[in-house]
């Protein structure tokens, strides 16, 4: 099958990418950012997916399914910007597929989604609305994204398309949201508040992706990794020190004294669990992830530890 | 983690054996999927024992009604102002029965809000009373405690104890479709433990609670009355969950009924047991 990726240049992009080449799978990779030391046998085009450059990739290469990972948080850019990506992209993204015949499109999504908020429940379900776009302002554009994809279904109902809600990336390469979070020697946590985190090893979300795409799904999957635990324990286990904040102190404090920078929006995913059920992932697929809970965090904690 | 640290000051024998024998996958952290933690556990049952031993003397009828394992519902008339009749079932379910069960609460909405509640009751087991809690958790084969009267229930004034107000409907649509069967039981004690003259309605609302009840002595602090938690004989009903209101509503009424029943009998035990002044050691009934 020839599989073209946007976003290869990302930590998980380059992990499906190498999965692919290793099943035997024609890889093809769209990105702004470079590539430098990409294995040989895979074809990266250095554009921006809604530019015309990209549309020429869909025409002259006719890839068989698409791996949808150039979306961004609010980690790495701005509200406009990440506007412009996260939805000008992704709508972009459906127009080719839908005119070049691509049979199957793959949408990464995250598990934030749901939102987190004192009446939410543990274990969402693919059929609950996404409460993110109240409690997380900073998320409704992914959300809407996440949305617009799941929308393809009926729209291009030729398309297999398939919407991925994974939870959080944990692992060596040390990206994404939660990693981010994680990242210096103290945490900041809010003061009596002790939720559960979900995440996954980055290897196991990046086969959870070729696995989708090769039992060829269709529909929106929550996916999984092992069972969650309590933020205290997986700043313990990743050897950071918890550091517990009051209301006030933590809104004041975030962003200054080597504490992570964050919205506004993300106290509530510090205060409340975002906790999804991943058993209709598992049963179309028969994926279940290699790493533990254990491994994933110690997987995040051992590598070239600089505190 | 706090619950370690803790568990080492305030363990007790009992409790740490009972939780040691809970039927739960717990992982090498003592963590279940819920975030249930082993450590809290003991921890929370622990500080609840000396009331449950002592403080409220509690004695429990009928703990043979309760399944020893599958999906259980327990439910029961809500009273006196705290949630001391829920604490006080919940240590009953842990201390009373062979193999001990963790019997879990529906929660209200507030105390999720609130800092260190939130904490402690997301990692023992007591979860916000949302259906979708309720539905996972009986799937999963575990023991719900229920007051179908809510918040309506321990909002009751004094002078309205043991009279039911109206039940839910939530719980018996769940019981029907997860095929559940319901264990009713009748707490007495808790009433006058936690007698209510009245509630400050306006500062409730202000801090976003149900209500605040007034005792006669002003601060609602329980008194030292002893209590006793009356089982009665599991109760299954046909159906999917399906039926018509009128229907539910029926067996909603049974349950009802089977709780009245069991507060009287529960009543006339102890008006008996106090006027021999032996409510501590009084002979054992059928419930």
């Amino acid at each position: 099958m020839k599989v073209l990726v946007t976003g290869i240049a990302s930590h998980v992009g380059r992990m499906v990418a190498v999965d692919l080449l290793h099943r035997e799978h024609l890889v093809l990779g769209i990105d702004r950012r470079p590539w430098p030391d990409a294995p040989p046998g895979i074809e990266m085009f250095s554009t921006d997916i809604r530019k015309r450059p990209a549309e020429d990739v869909f025409r002259t290469r006719t890839p068989d399914a698409v791996v949808h990972l150039a979306t961004v948080t609010h980690l790495s850019r701005r509200a406009k910007e990440r506007h412009r990506i996260n939805l000008g992209g992704t709508q972009a993204l459906f127009e080719y597929c839908r005119k070049y015949e691509v049979k199957q499109a793959l949408f990464v999504g995250r598990h934030t989604y749901y939102g987190a908020d004192a009446e939410s429940a543990l274990y969402h379900t693919e059929a609950e609305p996404p409460m993110a776009v109240t409690t997380y302002p900073e998320l409704a554009d992914l959300v809407a994204a996440d949305l617009y994809a799941g929308s393809a279904l009926w729209r291009f109902p030729q398309i297999d398309t398939v919407v991925l809600r994974i939870a959080y990336l944990l692992g060596p390469s040390r990206a994404g949201t939660l990693a981010n979070y994680l990242r210096g020697p103290r945490v900041p946590t809010i003061l009596g508040f002790d939720p559960l985190f979900q995440f996954i090893h980055e290897q196991d979300a990046a086969r959870a992706i070729v696995e989708a795409l090769e039992k060829r799904l269709r529909g929106v999957f929550n996916v999984t990794g092992p069972r969650p635990v309590p933020l205290s324990l997986l700043i313990k286990v990743t050897g950071r020190s918890n550091l517990p904040l009051v209301r006030p102190a933590f809104t004041r404090l975030i962003g200054r004294f080597g504490l992570p920078k964050l919205p506004k929006g993300a106290v509530n995913h510090i205060k409340y669990p975002v906790v999804v059920d991943g058993s209709a992932f598992r049963e179309a697929t028969d994926f279940a992830p290699n790493f533990d809970e254990v491994q994933t965090m110690k997987a995040y904690a051992t590598l070239d530890d600089r505190w | 983690m706090q619950g370690k640290v803790m568990r080492r000051w305030v363990a007790d024998d009992d409790v740490e054996a009972a939780v040691a024998r809970i039927e739960l996958p717990f992982n090498r952290y003592g963590l279940d999927h819920y975030g249930i933690s082993r450590d809290h556990l003991v921890t929370f049952f622990s500080m609840l024992a000396p009331f449950y031993r002592r403080y409220f003397s509690v004695r429990v009828f009928g703990a043979e009604h309760i399944p020893e394992k599958g999906r259980t519902m327990v439910v029961g008339n809500h009273s006196g102002g705290l949630p001391v009749d829920g604490a006080m079932v919940l240590t009953s379910l842990l201390l009373e029965l062979d193999p001990p069960r963790l019997g879990q609460g529906m929660v209200e909405k507030f105390a999720n809000r609130w800092p260190f509640l939130s904490h402690w009751f997301s990692r023992v087991g007591q979860f916000t009373g949302l259906p979708e809690h309720a539905r996972r958790l009986l799937e999963d084969e575990r023991c719900l405690m229920v007051f179908p009267e809510g918040a309506r229930g321990t909002g009751k004034l004094y002078k309205d104890r043991y009279n039911l107000v109206r039940f839910g409907t939530g719980f018996m649509r769940l019981a029907l479709s997860t095929n559940t069967p319901i264990v009713p039981f009748a707490f007495i004690g808790g009433e006058e433990a936690l007698p209510t003259i009245m509630h400050l309605k306006r500062l409730a609302r202000v801090i976003n609670v149900p209500y605040i009840p007034i005792s006669p002595y002003v601060v609602p602090v329980p008194l030292p009355i002893p209590c006793q938690i009356f089982y009665g004989k599991p109760m299954e009903f046909d159906g999917d969950g399906s039926e018509t209101d009128e229907v539910v509503i029926g067996y909603v009424g049974q349950v009802r009924a089977e709780i009245e029943r069991l507060i009287d009998k529960g009543r006339s035990w102890r008006r008996e047991a106090l006027q021999q002044g032996v409510i501590g050691e009084a002979d054992e009934v059928a419930t």
